[in-house]
């Protein structure tokens, strides 16, 4: 499990980091959401795999640590999702600006060539 | 009971003020202008009773003049905490200082080019303070996250495709930096199991050798994302475009945007990698202090090849930030309180003054019929019509001797960012200086080489921007500009404020020099955040004194 989830993250980060480099800003905003998809795993991984086990403890008395899941992290991720989100979603109006004043998609307002 | 819950004060003002402005309509501007300008003159008033307080704590040593507050009486590491110590208070009076000024100057138009100017200035202060109070590592995101999508918009305020050209790179960059963040933040708790700065400071000494190489990995890539927003070299070639490209009064606003990235490298070293970081203490000391130089020297290049007002401006924000960089490098690595001193208080004259220039640029490069033209400009891009125009009542007079008058202020600004007498730019770069040439913990080569750099970055700003100078009040015969009141009063006011600290230097690095004290010593804040009492546990019988 830990292999495929590492693999997981490791392949999602570097098709980001390949997108966010591109010139177009389609590419760019694909590669933000793959990169940000990676880092909310890479937080989720942090509280350590725990397969089928519950976050949330029982109320009073003693309990085994070592059932549970660490909850920290999961409310981090919640947390990373909907700020990723929020400021995607701002990025994206952004962009529509852009290509609307410029009339081309190329990250710097105009292409290579002119 | 009131005074221990106004910590928190300075976050909730900004933010219930810019949330009741978005449910008026944005016609209203002169409401939301004076809702605006009362709420950030309470933040400074609360500012500067939370100064007093840290002053007052520390001379009587009182955990060195810190306290805390516990957000949903959480205790701590448990919950998020707020910690009040000089370096915040003083934070946030620089905050309060830069702000109002930019405010008014807003009111004389360009607070009117854009719906929500108002409201996105305050959730930008709402950020900006939450940032410097924070004790929480993953409270710190959220802030920074707030201020972030704050400047977003305001930085694109005003429209244009230069605008939104500089906002698409600017937006993007930032979100790559909140992401290294984020990598940094989760994996520090997974090697240390907590997000509290107090508690990792105690945890740091103690940590297993094996552990140690993955926590200075993940605080390496979250200084990353903070020496992105510090505009460290080779991290800043976004800044001057996307700063020449903001509005004048938000460039104002950006002057304070990079020292909040060298905030948080300095309050986290320091915290974390300080003398009881045990076997990490110093951990990237030199980094800090090579980084810091390559800043200044690629600012001072910078201003030499610039040919805008507008790009000096975002340059000499690059000299400020990568001086107090380095001093943070020299400090960490054992160098003395004295020199963090100077550094905080060069920081705080540099941030005003390059506020004032941001401020300057717009009324010296005005040439056709002032700002009524301007604005009429931008009526029409809006669809706005006349009679809406003319509801707005006359925001002020012109001021007369215009060219004196903004010569003057462009003279002093100068005067303070290249580090001349009297002003205080000149007296922090002597308290820089002096324990830099007296430190024997470096080699003696690169506190020299820093020196060196200072000077020189000094003697280049002065070079280019007596240039700009020149061309614009001397060799210059388009008609005179015409400046409104509005726009040259914080100018002046910022420059009043330069001229008191300057005057008051010696009480104003007393406070400076107890804050780089209280900065070393780690340990009154990483345990006073567990020494604070719940409200819960409190005896009744003091919950009633109160």
């Amino acid at each position: 499990m830990e292999i495929i989830l590492s693999a997981a993250i490791g392949i999602l980060s570097a098709s980001g980091i390949w997108l966010l480099l591109r010139p177009r800003s389609f590419q760019v905003i694909i590669g933000l959401c793959l990169l940000s998809y990676a880092v909310n795993l890479f937080i989720f991984s942090m509280g350590r795999l725990t397969p089928g086990a519950p976050p949330i403890m029982p109320k009073g008395g003693f309990v085994d640590p070592t059932l549970y899941a660490d909850p920290v992290p999961q409310a981090l991720v919640l947390t990373a999702i909907v700020i990723s989100f929020a400021t995607t979603a701002l990025f994206l109006v952004v962009m529509i600006a852009s290509r609307g004043l410029t009339g081309t998609d190329h990250v710097d307002g105009k292409e290579r060539s002119q | 009971m009131i005074s221990e819950h106004l910590i928190i004060a300075p976050i909730l003002i900004p933010f219930v003020v810019g949330a009741l402005m978005l449910l008026y309509d944005d016609r209203q501007r002169g409401a939301k202008f004076w809702l605006s300008l009362a709420s950030t003159a309470a933040q400074l008033l609360i500012a500067v009773e939370l100064v007093v307080r840290a002053k007052i704590g520390g001379d009587i040593g009182d955990a060195e003049g810190m306290s805390f507050y516990l957000l949903g009486d959480w205790p701590a590491p448990f919950g998020i905490v707020l910690v009040l110590d000089r370096l915040a208070a003083m934070m946030l009076v620089l905050t309060a200082l830069l702000a109002i000024p930019s405010l008014v100057y807003a009111r004389a138009g360009w607070g009117r080019q854009g719906p929500h100017y108002y409201s996105l200035f305050q959730f930008l202060l709402v950020g900006l303070n939450g940032a410097f109070l924070t004790g929480d590592l993953f409270n710190l995101f959220v802030f920074f996250e707030i201020l972030l999508a704050a400047s977003y918009g305001l930085l694109l305020h005003g429209s244009g495709q230069l605008r939104v050209r500089a906002g698409l790179h600017y937006i993007a960059i930032n979100l790559a930096a909140s992401l290294l963040f984020l990598i940094g933040v989760s994996l520090i708790y997974g090697t240390t199991g907590t997000l509290n700065m107090a508690h990792l400071a105690n945890l740091v000494a103690s940590m297993p050798g094996e552990d140690r190489p993955l926590l200075h990995a993940a605080i390496a890539i979250l200084a990353v994302a903070f020496l992105v927003k510090a505009g460290s070299w080779p991290l800043n070639f976004w800044l001057p475009t996307a700063y020449m490209a903001a509005a004048a009064p938000v460039g104002a606003m950006f002057a304070i945007m990079t020292k909040v990235g060298v905030y948080a490298i300095l309050r986290l070293s320091m915290l974390v990698f300080g003398e009881t970081g045990g076997a990490s203490a110093g951990f990237g000391s030199g980094i800090l202090i090579m980084l810091g130089m390559f800043t200044v020297l690629f600012g001072l290049l910078g201003i030499l090849a610039s040919q805008g007002l507008g790009r000096m401006a975002a340059h000499s924000v690059l000299i400020s930030s990568g001086t107090v960089l380095g001093i943070t490098g020299f400090a960490l690595a054992g160098g003395g309180q004295a020199m963090l001193s100077g550094a905080l208080y060069y920081m705080i004259g540099s941030v005003l003054a390059t506020g004032a220039l941001f401020l300057l640029i717009e009324p010296m490069n005005r040439e056709d019929g002032g700002i009524a033209a301007m604005l009429a400009l931008t009526a029409d891009a809006y669809g706005i019509d006349d009679a809406d125009m003319e509801e707005e009542p006359d925001v002020g007079l012109a001021i007369p001797a215009t060219m004196a008058v903004l010569g003057g202020c462009f003279a002093l600004c100068v005067l303070m960012l290249a580090g001349l007498p009297p002003l205080p730019g000149f007296v922090g770069k002597i308290a820089m200086i002096q324990p830099l040439i007296a430190q024997t913990a470096l080699p003696a080569g690169l506190a020299w080489g820093f020196v060196a750099l200072l000077i020189l970055s000094g003697l280049a700003t002065l070079i280019g921007m007596a240039r700009i100078g020149i061309q614009t009040f001397w060799a210059n015969d388009v008609p005179l500009p015409r400046v409104l009141a509005l726009e040259i009063a914080p100018v002046i006011a910022i420059l009043l404020i330069l001229g008191t600290i300057s005057f008051k230097a010696e009480v104003m690095l007393r406070y400076t020099g107890g804050t780089a004290h209280a900065l070393h010593d780690t340990a009154a804040y990483a345990y006073g955040v567990f020494a604070t009492p719940r409200a819960a546990d409190r005896p009744a019988d003091e919950e009633a004194q109160q």
